[in-house]
């Protein structure tokens, strides 16, 4: 079989970083073709490449056998390249409808085009009114979105970045089911992700990525979720190792927390409720935009609410301010790393006196005492292995996975009583989320409450105690992870929602 | 005082001239502001479209001449902030205020030899009969061609952005310049052309302030109008319809205290003349307190900067 | 092509650079601006920078005005900065200005004839309370309603020019003035008035609390939590708030400190230099302000500096009108020209630019 696209040689650099380091790899008809790698492998930038938002420095590219050079994303998809990307390519105040025009070089007029998303949504299992605002969406119906609108323009080749990370297990069946019909029509998929058996059980063949360079190439049905990890990682892994300890005494109660979203296109937490026991880890699933923002937000103090929805040892803490408490111990690490957790132009001494003037007297009557925030932040790189030239560097300086190590670090080093943290290892490499993970655990050991904010179903179950889920705001019981299935796990995060396995399957 | 003095006809029918330069001034920011530009140089291109328009009337002698040097004055002195706030990247904010402070400046220096001269008249359109139709004609149809074309133009900006693709286009890349970007929709170009657009409708108001309203020039003639139009935009919510609505409010404020001051009200001529002001930050107040409707109708990307870092 | 590349960490060296750079830059704009106009550039820009300070025939009454002019800068500018780095954007110091200057010459006006020492530190405090209850409006409006402070705070001065109107030709008018607009005139009235400290410096209050305000806004911003928090919420607002800072009460202080600052400034003014309450007594200091934060990059030190420079081309601009005939409206525009540069060579300070192939954009 010819191949459909034929990647040769494809190079771009970054100032610092060689994205991309002569990439070469083929793609058939109707083949489901991995792209593998770690966060920073290169990934993104070769599919932008290939969807014509980057221009490669050198390299070459065929399609159909014919030169294929996009200048621009518009040239791509006239040429039937079409992708769904991770975020940002929707509009949270415009309709459906307009959304999916947009994405189409010469659209019908409106009418007509809501009878063709109707239409080619319920072919393809996925649901959508046309006339509704995208930001009223569901994450997952918000891929739905993306994916139409690519569907509509009758792709010869779709790629796919990262995206069963908005989908709960049994939507992610439903993805699969699509995009098995669509190969078996004849269209390629180029699909990116990191996760092994998303891989194992969807694609024909894989390429591996490491530091912008092809490493490996393979049948991913044939190999281990172990040897593939291997290959994308480099060196072998060892799991966060853990210490069975039995949980002590209550530490953070939230009961009954109700709270309205401070974002139009939010979700407001209805009726939360769980604790947290001294040496236990707390694993908070659910798809992105169920309430984790809202409920980091609720626990750090930036959202105050009702006194006694949220306490510390049966003392209501829910009216105090981030400031407050710190001064009690509970910290918090939210998921936006520049921008929230750390100011991106900030130095990191600066950062460090962020959140840690009041529990490390960095401060005395408000005046700053620098040499002893400069000496606090030298103690986080030090102990949490930053690697950055030294502590005046500006945080957005730093790769995500070091600022990571940073911020984490940075709450760590405070002793908490409660350490709350919302996507601790998203967008890091292997090495640095390993660290982080370890970290969490031994703070646990050490009698800290932890809860963990997350969307990466494995890191949960690899390190929490217990599992819950959000679900549009509200809160799963917590269970034991132990014993737990991903078909229970997935219920709890609210299954698949509305999506129809029934055509999909005929 | 003398109340009777005020004719409810006229003073509509001249509230809706009044209104005209602050309805083109906010029409053409609506459009910048819905591409996700917030341009706060409004005052100084209307006052630099006052003297061109001014300056190009009297040295043709034609009013329309007038018009069309203002808009393209407004619109190259809108190019400088789009030249520095979407290539170069500066603060939209500060880069607003440097344009009006630089206008301010501008103008008065262009306007130094015009001081004092009286420019040619922009007569009323003749629509015939319609005119002589009792309060109707005299409401609707004794304007001149500029309070139609404000009118069709408002019009034209609601439908646009509405119903055509470029205003599809226009409003996503407010909403989500990234997004837009991802899909390879030109963001920088886009809001270029919507700066060159907002820039040529302030100028126009500009000009009919200086060539029918007062009619002559004088230094910061403007006194406020710019601000007020942005005031407006905020006022609309960012819908065009809305924009005409506050234009006329405000026009008629405007023209019912100064008929109230030449009435000789017994209240000092101070309160009236600060009373255009107190209403738009007493409207604005009102708009703004109502947070949900707010939020969500201000395009998402308003003010934010763009670089395409892929 | 030209294309732009983000630094990792903003350039320093640029950071100083710019602000030089850009005056360099609007010197040439600017003689350019003046040869159009049919005058020598050289000669003008000579007039302009060189000969208020060190002509033999003008230096000497020059001179002192140039701390004169640049004291009201300084201290607004000051204002202004603490709330430009944090992204509240009081743009109506011009009307805080006049209020400021309305309610000093108020107090002083009450007190008329009392020769107590007492009566001008009561102006000074209602100078200062006066603009600071006049930028609460929009701060307040803001905390409470969302309502955008910089449109209420413009506006705001429109309404403050027509009460500074109804003053001069009501309630203030001297009652043995002819009739005339305007107040008594403070320069004869000793107890109320702000003297020059030191004979042929210019040195009055003002500028002395000028010199203390860019001391006090140093230390508060470089050693301060709350100028910490300025910083902080300016960079990234989010980052703040987790940090634990209250946005309501850093818009009440941001705005109502740069509102008391330019009360002062004005009751400085009304009480000194201008000696009067009067229809123009307003000359668009809280305007120039404006452009004098900027230049001075919001820093303490840098805006000192600007003002002066500021400072400069208004005495340059006048004598310049005087020797040369060159508009008054030519030196406002040249002060624009300034923030425009200033503005566009800033970009360097955050990005590379780099010549080669152009990325799709």
């Amino acid at each position: 079989m010819t191949a459909l696209l034929t990647v040769e040689g494809l190079t771009k650099a970054y100032p610092g970083v060689l994205a991309n380091d002569r990439v070469s790899f083929e793609v058939a008809p109707g083949e489901v073709h991995a792209l593998l790698g770690e966060n920073g492998a290169g990934k993104s930038t070769l599919v932008k490449m290939i969807y014509g938002l980057v221009t490669p420095d050198a390299g070459k590219m065929r399609l159909n056998g014919a030169a294929f050079a996009p200048p621009e994303p518009r040239a791509a998809r006239a040429s039937g390249v079409a992708m769904v990307f991770q975020h940002f390519s929707l509009f949270a105040a415009l309709s459906v409808a307009e959304n999916v025009a947009l994405g189409m070089e010469d659209p019908p007029p409106m009418g007509k085009l809501a009878a063709r998303i109707r239409e080619v949504s319920e072919t393809y299992g996925l649901p959508l009114a046309p006339d509704r605002l995208v930001g009223d969406l569901s994450a997952g119906e918000r891929q739905r979105v993306e994916i139409v609108r690519c569907l509509l323009q009758d792709p010869k080749l779709l790629i796919m970045d990262e995206p069963t990370s908005v989908l709960t297990p049994q939507e992610v069946e439903i993805l699969f089911a699509t995009l098995r019909k669509l190969a078996a029509e004849g269209t390629a998929i180029l699909y990116i992700s990191h996760k092994l058996e998303e891989i194992r059980a969807l694609c024909d063949r894989a390429t591996i990525l490491r530091l912008g360079k092809v490493v490996a190439s393979c049948n991913p049905r044939e190999r281990s979720a172990a040897e593939l990890a291997e290959m994308m990682v480099g060196t072998k892994l060892t799991p966060p190792s853990r210490t069975e300890t039995q949980p002590g005494e209550v530490m953070l109660k939230v009961e009954g927390l109700s709270l309205p979203s401070s974002n139009p296109f939010g979700t407001s937490l209805k009726d939360v409720t769980f604790s947290v026991r001294a040496g236990e880890v707390l694993g908070i699933g659910g798809v992105a935009g169920n309430g984790q923002d809202e409920l980091l937000a609720a626990l750090s103090g930036e959202a105050p609410s009702a006194g006694g929805a949220v306490s510390l040892h049966g003392t209501p803490i829910g009216r105090l301010g981030p400031l407050e408490r710190r001064r009690i111990a509970v910290l918090a690490a939210p998921e936006e790393r520049l921008g929230h957790a750390a100011a991106p132009d900030m130095s990191l001494t600066e950062n460090a006196m962020l959140t840690a003037a009041e529990r490390e007297g960095l401060a005395v009557n408000g005046f700053l005492k620098w040499p002893a925030a400069r000496a606090f932040a030298e103690k986080v790189i030090e102990a949490f292995d930053v690697r950055t030239p030294g502590p005046g560097n500006a945080a957005r300086a730093l790769s995500g996975g070091n600022l990571q190590k940073f911020v984490i670090g940075r709450e760590v080093l405070q002793r908490p009583e409660v350490l709350v943290v919302n996507q601790p290892t998203w967008g890091v490499d292997a090495a640095a989320a390993a660290a982080i993970r370890q970290a969490l655990l031994d703070l646990a050991a050490g009698g800290t409450a932890v809860v963990v904010i997350s969307q990466d179903l494995d890191e949960l179950m690899e390190i929490a105690d217990r599992f819950a889920a959000l679900n549009e705001g509200r809160l799963s019981t917590p269970r034991p992870t132990r014993g737990l299935s991903i078909e229970e796990i997935g219920l709890m995060m609210g299954g698949a929602h509305d999506m129809e396995v029934a055509h999909v399957a005929e | 005082m003398d109340l009777s003095a005020i004719n409810p006809v006229i003073l509509i029918a001249s509230l809706m001239a009044a209104a005209t330069p602050i309805l083109l001034a906010a029409t053409g920011e609506l459009v910048v502001e819905k591409s996700g530009v917030l341009n706060l140089g409004v005052e100084g291109m209307m006052i630099t479209g006052a003297i061109c328009g001014f300056a190009a009337a009297v040295e043709t002698g034609s009013p329309a001449l007038g018009f069309v040097a203002a808009a393209l004055g407004g619109a190259a002195l809108s190019l400088i902030f789009g030249f520095l706030t979407q290539v170069l990247m500066s603060n939209q904010v500060a880069t607003g205020l440097a344009l009006t402070l630089f206008g301010l400046g501008l103008s008065a220096l262009i306007g130094q030899g015009y001081v004092g001269i009286k420019p040619p008249g922009t007569a009323a359109l003749n629509l015939g009969p319609l005119s002589d139709i009792p309060v109707i004609g005299r409401i609707l149809f004794s304007h001149d061609l500029m309070v139609y074309l404000s009118l069709a133009l408002v019009a034209g900006v609601w439908a646009g952005l509405r119903y055509t693709r470029a205003g599809l286009v226009l409003r996503a890349v407010g909403e989500n310049h990234d997004a837009a970007h991802a899909l390879g929709y030109k963001v920088v170009r886009l809001r270029l052309a919507a700066i060159a657009f907002g820039g040529a409708m302030a100028g126009l108001g500009g000009a009919y302030l200086s060539l029918v309203r007062v009619p002559q020039w004088t230094e910061g003639m403007t006194a406020g109008a710019g601000w007020i139009a942005l005031a407006i935009v905020v006022f609309a919510s960012w819908k065009a319809p809305r924009v005409l609505l506050g234009a006329y409010l405000f026009g008629g404020v405007a023209v019912l205290q100064l008929n109230l001051q030449a009435a000789g009200l017994a209240v000092p001529v101070e309160v009236l003349s600060m009373s255009p002001y107190l209403v738009t930050i007493l409207v604005l107040v009102i708009m703004s307190a109502d947070r949900s409707r707010a939020a969500i109708n201000a395009p998402a990307s308003l003010g934010r900067r763009f670089h395409a870092s892929s | 092509m030209i294309r732009l590349e983000r630094r990792p960490a903003p350039s320093r060296a640029w950071t100083v650079a710019t602000p030089l750079l850009a005056v360099a830059l609007t010197m040439v704009a600017g003689g350019l601006l003046f040869a159009a106009l049919g005058k020598d550039p050289v000669a003008a820009i000579r007039t302009i920078f060189w000969d208020p300070l060190f002509n033999d025939q003008f230096a000497a009454y020059s001179r002192p005005q140039l701390l004169v002019k640049a004291g009201p800068l300084i201290l607004i500018a000051i204002g202004l900065s603490l709330g430009f780095r944090a992204n509240i954007w009081n743009i109506g110091a011009e009307g805080q200005y006049i209020i400021g200057a309305i309610c000093g010459a108020g107090v002083g006006l009450a007190f008329y004839p009392s020769e107590s020492w007492l009566v001008f530190p009561l102006m000074v405090i209602a100078g200062g309370l006066g603009g600071w209850a006049w930028a609460m409006i929009p701060a307040i409006l803001k905390t409470r309603f969302q309502t955008n402070e910089i449109l209420v705070s413009l506006l705001l001065v429109y309404v403050a020019e027509q009460i500074l109107a109804s003053m001069s030709l009501g309630l203030m008018r001297n009652p043995e003035g002819g009739g005339f607009p305007g107040s008594r005139n403070f320069q004869q009235y000793p107890a109320a008035s702000n003297p020059e400290l030191i004979a042929g410096t210019g040195m009055h209050w003002g500028v002395v609390a000028a010199f203390v305000a860019v001391i006090g806004a140093y230390v508060l911003l470089n050693r301060h939590m709350l100028g910490f928090h300025i910083r902080l919420t300016g960079q990234s607002p989010r980052a703040a708030r987790f940090a634990g800072v209250r946005p309501t009460r850093l818009v009440l202080f941001c705005l109502g400190a740069s509102g008391a600052l330019a009360g002062l400034a004005g009751l400085f003014e009304v009480s000194g230099p201008a000696g009067q309450i009067s229809i123009d007594f307003n000359q668009g200091y809280g305007f120039t302000a404006i452009i004098v934060a900027f230049l001075g990059r919001l820093h303490p030190v840098g805006i000192l500096l600007a003002g002066l420079l500021m400072a400069l081309t208004y005495i340059g601009g006048e004598l310049a009108q005087f020797m040369l005939g060159l508009p008054a409206a030519a030196i406002q525009l040249f002060q624009g020209m300034l923030l425009f540069f200033l503005l566009g060579v800033d970009v360097l300070s955050n990005f590379r630019i780099r010549l080669g192939r152009r990325e799709a954009a």
